[in-house]
């Protein structure tokens, strides 16, 4: 008789893995990346191996330092490969390896690794270079001129000087800002694709360029304007998508997506900064603990209780 | 298109239904069974035979005096040789059981057919024990039980279950597809026993001839109280609660029973050994069985409960390739044997796994993807039970309403981390239990 392998059930398991997740949000990214090369010449390209180098780099004696095993399950490289989109073309690398560093030591892996750190490590990474580099930070050079000559974002214009830019040339990117940030069809492409894949939740995408665009419209700004300027869009698909910082249910999300989006619009018009879209995600993330506490599916057989919210729990 | 009933979440396994367009076919008197006496939920049975003993295919060999339970009849004929504890499919323990060597002769013994137009329900509820009818879908529950609902409880609807929603089962598919009539007759006489006024047979939208098969034999067989529908093919469309919310759109309240929703659920196979109790007084000493997976060739057998797993491999041409496990019951739910075990009741597939697919996946760390919360058809928060029941915290496992899980393995199903999450679930909710 031969030997059987017993396992409690089940016996079938999808063949979606944590790997492949990660390979395909990279995947999803590869229409930014390359467009942000293009647009803002070679260097952009030093900045992405730069931070994907460091991140990864990081991650491997971070690990090692935790007496964990490293595995490459394409999450760092993931946040290595974001950091750089949300950085100026002409950041010197230094800065950008320091940011790198700082997003996987600090924000992830001092919180315990993959799927424990409450802030996304990439933005947590560009908040840290903004306080420490201000200037480096904000100095933007202008798209397909592959020079050093500084310009300014749609939304430093708009904010500064009242110019609106036209969205002809926010949708293609030809326009300063961040590497990944500009052009607001490479994003949609890879954004579609991963909905379409159903890796990430539209629903926080969708609460939240929604949330920003009928706030604004309300406010009596340009709708479209301030959905395809700045980074709302990278952010909303690549970044308030994070499985492990924002919200566990899909209610959860969406409240995450409004939240971050109010934030943006009080930013934008009222805040000292022209762009909000960093700090509504990282302060969402901050509340995405309270959410989860709180917004719980309804479970089959039990009625809805809202008064669990008012509860002051144990 | 007309739009298919469904439920919230779910998920789409491979169908693996190698067996779906292959007839039932009897499988080989065995030399031998072994009939367990604790085949069922309830109180076990002891035996009503001896050893050396002769005994006739449908003759009760074991029984009990609780209510709660379903007695035992020999499947072949031939003497009774040795009675002690048997290898079970469904414990590791074992449980008493009843070896019988064949005689060669199969000789019957049948009870007095009924007329269930003049019979009594009581008289009806009677023979249903009296044949040992448990629910044949996998539950193993005592029939006669279930259609005994509680004083005050009036039952409106009769919902008969041809979703059979697991990978790799198609017992179900192919007694629907070759024997409706059989099985349209056997809902009436549950319908009868209830009073319930409503009928539906809920089939997936995948077995279309099962559908048309049954619409036919409704048709001709027709008053109007009973309906097909298809259901959207999704796992796991089959459970009870999920199906009656599916069909009716009630849910049973957490913590009841579907009585208290006046619903009862029954299995198409189960009608159908109700039928044969009923028309014929044939007891339940036979049923079909989908043997399949990684064997030569994948059958739907006709099986005498008690005929031993390797003697209905041995029917299919034996293994392909190395075997791995071999499962009493489908993909999502069976059970791993680790020996060869007799067949019971409630066992409606056999599905053996290749070594190399057998194959554990390594754990990772949960990345809070949400895919569990997204697919679980109950509302929960598995990853959040898991974790909670893997540190023993248990007091806030039950604030997750753990005991409202019903153990699909869905959740375990999707996790891209590959974590065993509804194996944490039934660990807590066992723990749970025993703290009282």
């Amino acid at each position: 008789m031969p030997t059987l392998i017993v396992s409690p059930p089940p016996h079938l398991r999808s063949d979606v893995t944590i790997e492949k997740i990660m390979y395909t949000v990279i995947i999803a990214l590869i229409p930014t990346t390359a467009c942000g090369i293009y647009l803002f010449g070679v260097h952009a390209l030093y900045v992405i191996s730069t931070c994907i180098l460091a991140a990864v780099c990081t991650e491997y004696f971070a690990l090692r330092l935790m007496g964990r095993q490293f595995v490459m399950d394409g999450s760092a490289i993931i946040t290595g490969l974001l950091l750089a989109l949300c950085l100026p073309p002409r950041i010197p690398l230094w800065i950008a390896g320091i940011g790198a560093f700082f997003a996987i030591a600090f924000a992830k892996c001092a919180f315990g690794g993959l799927g424990q750190n409450i802030f996304n490590p990439a933005l947590s990474g560009r908040a840290f270079l903004v306080i420490s580099w201000p200037v480096a930070m904000t100095t933007w050079t202008r798209p397909l001129a592959y020079d050093a000559i500084t310009t300014a974002t749609p939304l430093g214009l708009w904010k500064m000087e009242q110019l609106h830019t036209p969205y002809l040339n926010l949708a293609l990117g030809t326009v300063g800002g961040c590497i990944g940030e500009t052009s607001a069809v490479a994003i949609l492409i890879g954004g579609g694709y991963l909905i379409a894949k159903r890796y990430i939740d539209w629903r926080t995408p969708v609460s939240y360029i929604g949330t920003v665009g009928i706030l604004m419209a309300i406010l009596g700004e340009d709708m479209l304007f301030h959905i395809l300027a700045g980074g709302l869009l990278l952010g909303a698909f690549f970044m308030a998508t994070d499985y492990v910082t924002i919200p566990i249910t899909g209610e959860g999300r969406v409240l995450f997506g409004i939240g971050a989006g109010i934030i943006v619009v009080v930013i934008r018009l009222i805040g000292g900064y022209p762009e909000g879209v960093m700090f509504s995600i990282l302060l969402m993330n901050a509340f995405t603990p309270l959410i989860d506490r709180h917004v719980r599916p309804r479970v089959y057989g039990v009625p809805r209780d809202f008064s669990r919210l008012l509860r002051r729990e144990r | 298109m007309v739009k298919l009933k469904s439920f919230r979440g779910g998920i789409h396994p491979p169908g693996l239904k190698l067996t779906a367009g292959k007839a039932i076919e009897v499988a080989k008197l065995p030399a031998s069974v072994t009939m367990l006496l604790h085949q069922h939920i309830g109180a076990p049975c002891t035996p009503v035979v001896n050893e050396g003993d002769l005994v006739r295919a449908g003759q009760k060999i074991g029984d009990a005096d609780s209510f709660l339970s379903a007695p035992v009849h020999a499947s072949i004929s031939g003497t009774v040789t040795e009675i002690g504890v048997q290898p079970s499919p469904l414990t590791a323990a074992g449980v008493q059981g009843i070896k019988i060597e064949s005689d060669g002769k199969d000789e019957r013994e049948v009870m007095e057919a009924m007329d269930p137009d003049t019979a009594s329900p009581h008289d009806l509820i009677a023979r249903i024990r009296e044949a040992g009818i448990v629910g044949l879908g996998g539950a193993a529950f005592p029939t006669a039980v279930k259609l005994t609902p509680p004083e005050g409880k009036a039952i409106d609807t009769v919902i008969l279950n041809g979703a059979e929603c697991e990978p790799g089962i198609t017992a179900d598919h192919r007694l629907m597809v070759e024997q409706p009539e059989k099985i349209v007759k056997g809902m009436k006489v549950i319908m009868k026993v209830l009073g319930a006024e409503h009928g539906f047979i809920g089939i997936e939208a995948n077995k279309r001839d099962a559908i048309q098969r049954m619409r036919e034999a409704l048709e001709e067989d027709a008053d109007g109280r009973i309906s097909v529908l298809a259901l959207k093919t999704k796992y796991p469309q089959g459970e009870a609660g999920i199906l009656i919310k599916t069909i009716v759109n009630r849910e049973t309240p957490s913590g009841s029973h579907s009585y208290d929703i006046g619903v009862i659920v029954q299995n198409v196979a189960t009608a159908k050994a109700i039928h044969d109790a009923v028309f014929e007084g044939v007891a339940l000493i036979e049923r079909v069985v989908t043997v399949t997976g990684d064997v030569q060739e994948p059958k739907n057998l006709l099986a005498r409960v008690g005929t031993s797993f390797y003697e209905l491999l041995d029917h299919c041409g034996g293994f392909k390739g190395d075997v791995g496990k071999i499962l009493a019951g489908g993909s999502m739910l069976g059970v791993a044997e680790y020996q060869n075990v007799p067949l019971i009741k409630g066992v409606n597939c056999i599905f053996v796994v290749n070594r190399e697919h057998a194959r554990l996946p390594e754990e990772r760390a949960c990345i809070r993807c949400g895919s569990c919360i997204e697919i679980c058809p109950m509302g929960l928060i598995p990853m959040m039970l898991g974790q909670l029941a893997r540190k023993h915290r248990f007091n806030e496992c039950e604030e997750y309403h753990i005991f409202d899980c019903m153990e699909c393995g869905s959740c375990t199903y999707v996790c891209p981390s590959k974590l065993p999450l509804v194996q944490f679930i039934s660990y807590g909710k066992e723990r749970l239990k025993r703290r009282g």
